[in-house]
């Protein structure tokens, strides 16, 4: 199945949310992920969906969330150059004296070790999901406790090359 | 609206409306009802909406008090159906909101224009469980077109201007607007905006020139072109444009269930409903289309059967619709143009010419000879087509008629010829039980020199029957046409076909005494039993001056004919009774 980026504008009133996520509920749509938060203008929040879907189904959720009265406008970044970004946050079971050998593995990935313990450490990595699909991997033998991740964050790029405009 | 504007609206009443006058909530709602033209309010008071109907007490709006909220929110139905204003309809917080849900759904279903009001407890109550409590934006939220709760009272005006604007343009549907008992109480000097401006609501949509070309050269091409005509010719006040571009361009027309009387049906070029239970000459012509014009039609399943890959299978769609997210939504388009059926009828008419359809025509009118409607009359029995072509021979397909659903519905879809527009008032989505008959009086109310004629099931007549009292409090002369078959009809032809005749829970044979029940709302009863009994009781109906309840007791085993089983295609049509 096909992942699509799709950002879109809302009012920011109480409830919006709720209406968004209800539509993919009622229409039958998945949601991978969805982060909401403030945009450049007050008055108006942007969420970020990572949704799946062949192009008709894509379509036509794009066509049912523009009949949201609070959506103000719906972009499917994904089928262009994007930007994205999700932040995530391991704990990793590991004592101090692994560190080292745990700062070879997330310094490649710009990542950080942000909080030490007795008997766990945590990273922080930010990037796109597949940056911190491959460092949850490499993380995977050491003992994951615990992981938190946002949803993705994305915008246009703003220099679109000749080839990916057509 | 300009403040000179409203005091001309409301000359009627002699009451002026201030612009800065302070008002409570309560007040503030009911001068936005009457500054939006609304004649008549539907609804049933509750502790929550205390201060609008202490408001009501002294307003020039009108207000009929239902039995039920269900029954309220059907007759605001049935008067918008029946005007193309807006119904609107009041109801108190938790059980009072709730009751409306059924109504809510079913207007949200077939597009229709409802400003709902509900009370809610006070904010400070909000999310305690409070008595009588309920989140009703929240259950309404996928039911509706929009919905609102009114935080504060300088945002009612607002909402409210907002909530007409959003029900009525674009593709109409209900509006919620759910105001807290403490925003009721609460005073603020009113203001009513000139007008809305809504950020991201784009309800106006004109086809290109491009669209426009396109779509002649289509039909230009056709050699076989049907348009499927469905409630957005309605919605869209189109009849006269559908019926021009029709004549000019000899193509042939089917309506939908929903687009009944969108365009006349006994006219040369008419070839009445399709699907299901549809013509044989609508299906084939369908079938054997090379090119299908959708208006304001949204292909549902009742129509491709749900196997919408073999729907239409030689034709190339186009899709003329307000509602963006209509077109390619259940089948491939090869035009899909986004807009309403006038305006962009209005652009085709001029450049449109005649197709070269004659062939088309005979060879659809004589499918039309060859099989039409039928059913196998016997001697001293009612059959309920029958009552239905009665109806129909009296009243010249001239009568407003609404319907519960089911197998009476059909009949009237296949045996009553409208010829007007907004003279079918029927739950074609949802498929309501028991919206028949409050629709009626909604129906009535807007035109009380029309007949209207609520056909009902025995099964949905004792859903919301209770509204009877209606007809005698306020003298509202509709004619109720109960089917009474002692069963819940449809269900009981789905049991016999499909469940082997395990006709499970589908007896009503202990239904009341009808006619009895009818006198003791104050209603006149009557009942027929024979073709003959039901002439002459239906003569005696029809110029009586006032509500009659008719109890035609139809024969109990008929079915509807003909049938496509859901799940099959088109062409696998059971003609039934010969």
């Amino acid at each position: 199945m096909e992942r699509h980026t799709i950002a879109v504008l809302v009012n920011d009133v109480p409830g919006v949310l709720t209406r968004v996520a209800n539509l993919f509920g009622q229409r039958g749509f998945n949601i991978d992920s969805i982060t909401v938060g403030a945009s450049e203008e007050a008055g108006l929040s942007r969420m970020i969906i990572t949704t799946g879907g062949d192009e008709r189904q894509l379509d036509q959720l794009i066509k049912q969330l523009n009949k949201l009265i609070d959506v103000i406008s719906v972009t499917h970044l994904s089928k262009d150059p994007m930007v994205s970004r999700e932040l995530a946050l391991i704990k990793v079971d590991a004592t101090p004296s692994q560190l080292v050998e745990l700062n070879g593995i997330v310094e490649p990935f710009r990542a950080s070790i942000v909080d030490i313990g007795p008997n766990s450490l945590i990273v922080q990595v930010t990037g796109d999901s597949d940056k911190i699909d491959a460092l949850l991997v490499l993380l995977q033998p050491y003992g994951i406790r615990e992981l938190t991740r946002t949803g993705c964050i994305a915008m246009a790029r703003s220099i679109v090359p000749a080839a990916a405009a057509v | 609206m300009s403040v000179e504007a409203a005091a001309l609206t409301n000359r009627i009443s002699g009451a002026d409306i201030g612009m800065g006058e302070v008002l409570t909530g309560a007040e503030t709602l009911l001068r936005c009802l009457i500054l939006e033209q609304v004649e008549y309010v539907f609804g049933y008071p509750g502790g929550a909406v205390l201060p609008i109907y202490d408001s009501l007490y002294s307003s020039r709006l009108k207000h009929i008090l239902t039995r039920h909220e269900q029954g309220a929110i059907h007759a605001a139905d049935g008067y918008a159906r029946a005007t193309g204003k807006p119904g609107v309809v009041i109801a108190t917080s938790g059980p009072g909101a709730t009751n409306l849900v059924t109504g809510i759904a079913t207007a949200q279903m077939d597009s229709i224009p409802l400003v709902c009001i509900t009370g809610n407890v006070a904010q400070h109550l909000i999310g305690s469980d409070a008595f009588q409590e309920a989140n009703i934006t929240g259950i309404t939220l996928p039911i509706t077109k929009h919905n609102y709760m009114v935080r504060d009272i300088r945002d009612l005006p607002r909402i409210v201007k907002e909530a007409f604007y959003i029900a009525t343009t674009g593709r109409p549907g209900p509006v919620l607007i759910d105001i807290p008992k403490d925003v009721s109480n609460a005073k603020a000097p009113f203001y009513y905006p000139e007008k809305v401006e809504i950020r991201g609501y784009v309800p106006t949509r004109v086809p290109s020139d491009e669209d426009i070309e396109k779509f002649l050269q289509v039909i230009q091409a056709a050699k076989k072109p049907v348009i499927l005509a469905g409630g957005g010719v309605i919605a869209a006040n189109a009849d006269s444009e559908l019926l021009a571009f029709a004549e000019k361009t000899r193509i042939p027309v089917i309506n939908t269930f929903m687009g009944l009387g969108g365009f006349p049906g006994d006219h040369e070029l008419a070839l009445n409903m399709p699907g299901m239970h549809g013509s044989y000459a609508a299906n084939q012509a369908l079938l054997n289309a090379d090119c299908v014009i959708g208006m304001g039609a949204r292909f549902d399943d009742r129509i491709t059967m749900g196997r919408t890959k073999e729907f239409a299978p030689h034709a190339k769609i186009v899709h003329i619709d307000i509602d963006p997210a209509e077109l390619g939504k259940n089948v491939a388009t090869m035009l899909p143009i986004a807009g309403d059926v006038k305006s962009t009828l209005r652009k085709v008419l001029p450049l449109a010419q005649a197709c070269d359809t004659a062939e088309w025509l005979a060879q659809l009118k004589a499918w039309q000879e060859a099989y039409p409607y039928r059913y196998k009359k016997v001697e001293g029995e009612l059959k309920p087509q029958e009552v239905i072509e009665m109806l129909y021979e009296t009243t010249q397909g001239d009568a407003i008629i609404t319907t519960d659903v089911g197998q009476h519905q059909m009949w009237v879809a296949q045996y009553y010829k409208f010829k007007r527009t907004r003279s079918l008032i029927s739950s074609g989505g949802l498929g309501t039980m028991g919206f028949g008959f409050p629709a009626a009086i909604g129906a009535q109310l807007a035109h009380p020199g029309r007949t209207v004629i609520a056909v009902v099931g025995d099964g949905g007549f004792q859903m919301t029957n209770q509204e009877l009292a209606i007809l005698h409090q306020y003298n509202v002369p509709v004619k109720v046409v109960i089917l009474n078959n002692k069963c819940l009809g449809m269900v009981r032809q789905w049991q016999e076909l499909f469940y082997d005749n395990r006709y499970s829970q589908v007896d009503l044979s202990n239904s009341p005494d009808f006619v009895k029940l009818a006198e003791a709302y104050g209603v006149k009863g009557m009942r027929a039993t024979t073709p003959a009994e039901a002439r002459e009781v239906w003569k005696e109906a029809l110029a009586y001056d006032g509500p009659v309840v008719i109890d035609f007791q139809v024969t109990e085993e008929e079915n509807v004919y003909p049938m496509v089983a859901a799940g099959n295609t088109l062409d696998q049509m059971v003609m039934g009774d010969e």
